[in-house]
């Protein structure tokens, strides 16, 4: 199916809104900036929202860790902004679980899943394979519409009375099934629940989009082979989310029967003050299955994209070709298979048969294979190179740095026999979080640098970025990794306060190192934040097409491509994306037809 | 750009492929429910049923409908525009019985003293309603999208014979269908 005939409505009209179409040519405020169906502009508005996300999720953080930091201290501009949840300048115990919640939910879902492939995939697959736009630019334009419904629906629960969800990011049932059980269980649960709904909706939409994009809609030339890693890498993450969110969706929907139905998929013999509920031969455990069938894809759902991010931009600016393209490919579906195989590895305390256990553990080690080999990749791609280090690069090195240190401890927490001792304690807060939080943004940082000469038409600062690349690195590890020996110590999450144990009570001060490092990290951000908004307006112009000498397709369009990307016709492509420094030459793009002299890859 | 095309029209449509994309979320949540159905079945407590008679003739009336979509697609393919809008609706119409005698067969359950929902329902019965209720939203689902190719058969502003969209919607009326017939099996053999 062409390209051609997807973008002009003429061709096939987008029927159920023919009135749309007809304003696509002048575009005006509404169609361009609000209900937009160019992919370029459905990435920005991602990105810009999963920003608004992040502050308000990294302000929660700040939040908790004051409490976690200086649990005496009474603070009372906190009782001025936050009333009866902060009664005495203290951040209440009910407040400090919705915020734990709300924190999880918003960094996982809103950010790193919305935020990162929706952002990256719609900017990215048109271009890199050659497109006009999406296979359907108009179920895209329902992605993000489903997404900012999502956000309005979670946002508004932070305002309801008893407050947002506040049963842990993986709402499990019992909790999270009875309103009389806490105050995060009432009116909160129900929109967080729909909310997710809603969250689901919108990524099957933008999912199948960008799976039937990658495999349709490629350019004459572009084969699958010659598809950069990023698009690879988003493909699998379409696949993954596809697969996984719908399961996530039935869990939920049982989760609602049980809030409102009466009925008992995940409750059974339970006392609630005294009084015995009538519900029977429910197991909340089926929830965690259901959950987690989801939930452990979905780490890699968050992580996939920034690793294509990171080998597209590492390659390029360490001028060599990415070391081993097939092998990254297969690592990344040996990575995507495995994640489905793996997810009772969070539940092995759950009274899992040992042997099932074992099994979970084996198929869990696996997983270390192909992330060795993309980590022994990405070094051998720095290796000798020339390397530029600009702030996209920067946070590239950070990224590979971060998901070792990250990923050597999931061999720790893989084994059932040591995830015994470590489960639910600071461990595993420091494990997840490096691994697939901080170096998710890392390589998410590393695309928003490299990119945003082609979503602006300028530059960010340059400077400002390194500043915010060493010390988000630093506070990265300085709040992380300390939290390895309180979790080895036994300490365990989610608590509101350690003061009352004897064994805790010597972290009290590396926990306000750890906070006071958070502030700051959180700091760092808004500076980032800065920089972006004022680089959009201010920043330097970019005065050629392909300024860091790239190879693939999207630095063949104008400067400021219009929808549609390519004015004339969409060029073909001859060779794979990674010629760099092959032949003495610094780099060929991917358009150049291959010549008889030139040396194979 | 026109060689381009015809180079281009041996590959499946992009809105087909993502009908078919879409039908693979929706058998992974039906996956799902089911895989749960079967855990909960293996453990205590599980109250074994056979699913009322009414059942028999809702999965009559959906298989009729596939016949009806089918016969309305070629209609409209032979652009026989009149045939094409009555087996359009017809299809409709059988797709809100189906609905309505599924929805009777809940009752018929509670009838049977098999409380669904409620003080002292039995996961089994709530499986039954979870899983089948949430089949006929989706058909539910096709019968608005029949709608819309319906009104748009009347559209005089613009004749339009591209079948796609007419083909998308047949596509998922026959996977509804299929799901039924695949959560009736499950349920008769694993009760």
């Amino acid at each position: 199916m062409s390209n051609e005939a997807v973008i002009q409505p003429g061709v096939i009209s987008h029927e159920v809104h023919e009135h749309h179409g007809e304003h696509h040519h002048h575009e005006t405020f509404i169609s361009k900036y609000v209900f937009s169906q160019d992919h370029k502009m459905i990435a920005k508005q991602f990105l810009i929202t999963g920003m608004i996300w992040a502050i308000i999720g990294g302000l929660m953080s700040v939040l908790f860790r004051i409490q976690l930091g200086y649990p005496e201290a009474t603070l009372p501009w906190l009782e001025d902004i936050f009333g009866h949840w902060a009664r005495g300048g203290k951040i209440s115990p009910e407040f400090y679980y919705a915020l734990g919640t709300m924190h999880g939910t918003i960094l996982i879902f809103f950010v790193l899943t919305a935020g990162l492939s929706g952002t990256f995939a719609n900017l990215l697959i048109p271009f890199q394979v050659g497109a006009r736009d999406m296979a359907s630019p108009f179920m895209n334009m329902l992605s993000y519409w489903f997404f900012l419904l999502a956000s309005i629906i979670m946002m508004s629960s932070l305002f309801v009375q008893t407050g947002p969800a506040a049963g842990g990011w993986t709402v499990y049932p019992p909790l999270s099934a009875l309103g009389d059980a806490s105050q995060g269980s009432k009116i909160g649960m129900d929109l967080w629940l729909i909310s997710m709904a809603m969250f689901v909706v919108s990524q099957l939409l933008g999912g199948l989009n960008y799976v039937s994009t990658i495999l349709n809609m490629r350019t004459k030339g572009m084969t699958m082979t010659r598809l950069p890693l990023t698009i690879w890498a988003i493909f699998f993450t379409a696949v993954l989310g596809l697969l996984s969110f719908p399961v996530l969706l039935s869990g939920f929907i049982l989760l609602l029967f049980d809030r409102h139905l009466g009925t008992s998929f995940y409750l059974s013999d339970i006392v609630i003050a005294g009084k015995i509920l009538p519900n029977e031969g429910g197991s909340p455990i089926l929830y965690q299955h259901l959950f987690w069938f989801l939930g452990h894809p979905e780490v890699y759902i968050i992580i996939l994209p920034t690793m294509g991010l990171v080998s597209e931009v590492m390659s390029i600016n360490a001028r060599k070709p990415i070391f081993g393209y097939m092998a990254m490919v297969a690592s990344l579906f040996a990575i995507a298979v495995l994640s489905f195989l793996v997810w009772a590895h969070h539940m092995f305390v759950t009274g899992l048969n040992p042997f099932l256990g074992s099994v979970f553990v084996l198929l869990t080690l696996l997983i270390a294979v192909p992330s060795a080999i993309k980590v022994f990749n990405w070094l051998t791609t720095l290796w000798r190179g020339n390397i530029r280090f600009t702030p996209g690069m920067m946070f590239c090195i950070g990224f590979v740095s971060t998901f070792i240190s990250g990923g050597l401890t999931g061999i720790y927490v893989g084994n059932s026999t040591l995830d015994i001792h470590v489960h639910d304690t600071y461990f595993i807060i420091a494990h997840f979080h490096i691994v697939m939080g901080v170096s998710a943004f890392m390589g998410m940082f590393a695309g928003i640098y490299h990119w945003f000469p082609k979503m602006y038409g300028r530059y960010m600062n340059n400077t400002l970025g390194y500043i915010h690349f060493w010390i988000t690195l630093a506070c990265a590890y300085i709040i992380f990794w300390p939290m390895h020996y309180e979790g080895f110590a036994g300490m365990p999450r989610r608590y509101y306060s350690y003061e009352n144990w004897e064994s805790f009570k010597q972290f009290a001060e590396l926990n306000r190192v750890i906070s006071f490092a958070a502030i700051l990290s959180f700091l760092v951000q808004l500076l980032f934040l800065f920089n972006f908004f004022y680089s959009i307006f201010k920043g330097r112009k970019v005065t050629t097409k392909n300024p860091w000498g790239a190879n693939t397709l999207e630095w063949t369009t104008p400067i400021n491509p219009g929808h549609g990307n390519w004015p004339g016709e969409i060029p073909e492509v001859h060779r794979w994306p990674y010629d760099y420094g092959k032949d003495g030459v610094d780099f060929i793009p991917q358009t150049e037809p291959v010549t008889k002299d030139e040396s194979k890859h | 750009m026109i060689e381009m095309m015809s180079a281009q029209q041996k590959r499946i449509h992009p809105y087909k492929f993502n009908m078919w994309l879409g039908l693979a979320g929706i058998i992974m949540m039906f996956a799902g429910l089911t895989s749960a159905y079967i855990v909960k079945r293996s453990q205590p407590g599980w109250e074994s049923f056979t699913l009322p008679g009414i059942f028999s003739y809702s999965t009559l009336v959906i298989l009729v409908s596939s016949v009806a979509i089918q016969v309305a697609l070629r209609a409209f393919k032979a652009h026989q525009m009149g045939k094409y809008r009555l087996f359009l609706a017809i299809t409709a119409v059988l797709g809100i019985l189906f609905s309505i005698l599924q929805v009777s067969g809940f009752y018929r359950f509670e009838e049977m003293g098999m409380k669904m929902i409620g003080i002292g329902s039995n996961p089994a019965y709530s499986f039954v309603l979870a899983i089948a209720g949430l089949h006929i939203v989706h058909v539910l689902g096709g019968v608005v999208a029949l709608g819309i190719v319906f009104f748009k058969a009347f559209s005089t502003k613009k004749r339009n014979y591209d079948s796609t969209p007419v083909e998308i919607v047949a596509t998922y009326w026959h996977f509804v269908d299929i799901l039924w017939v695949y959560i009736f099996v499950f349920f008769h053999l694993l009760h």
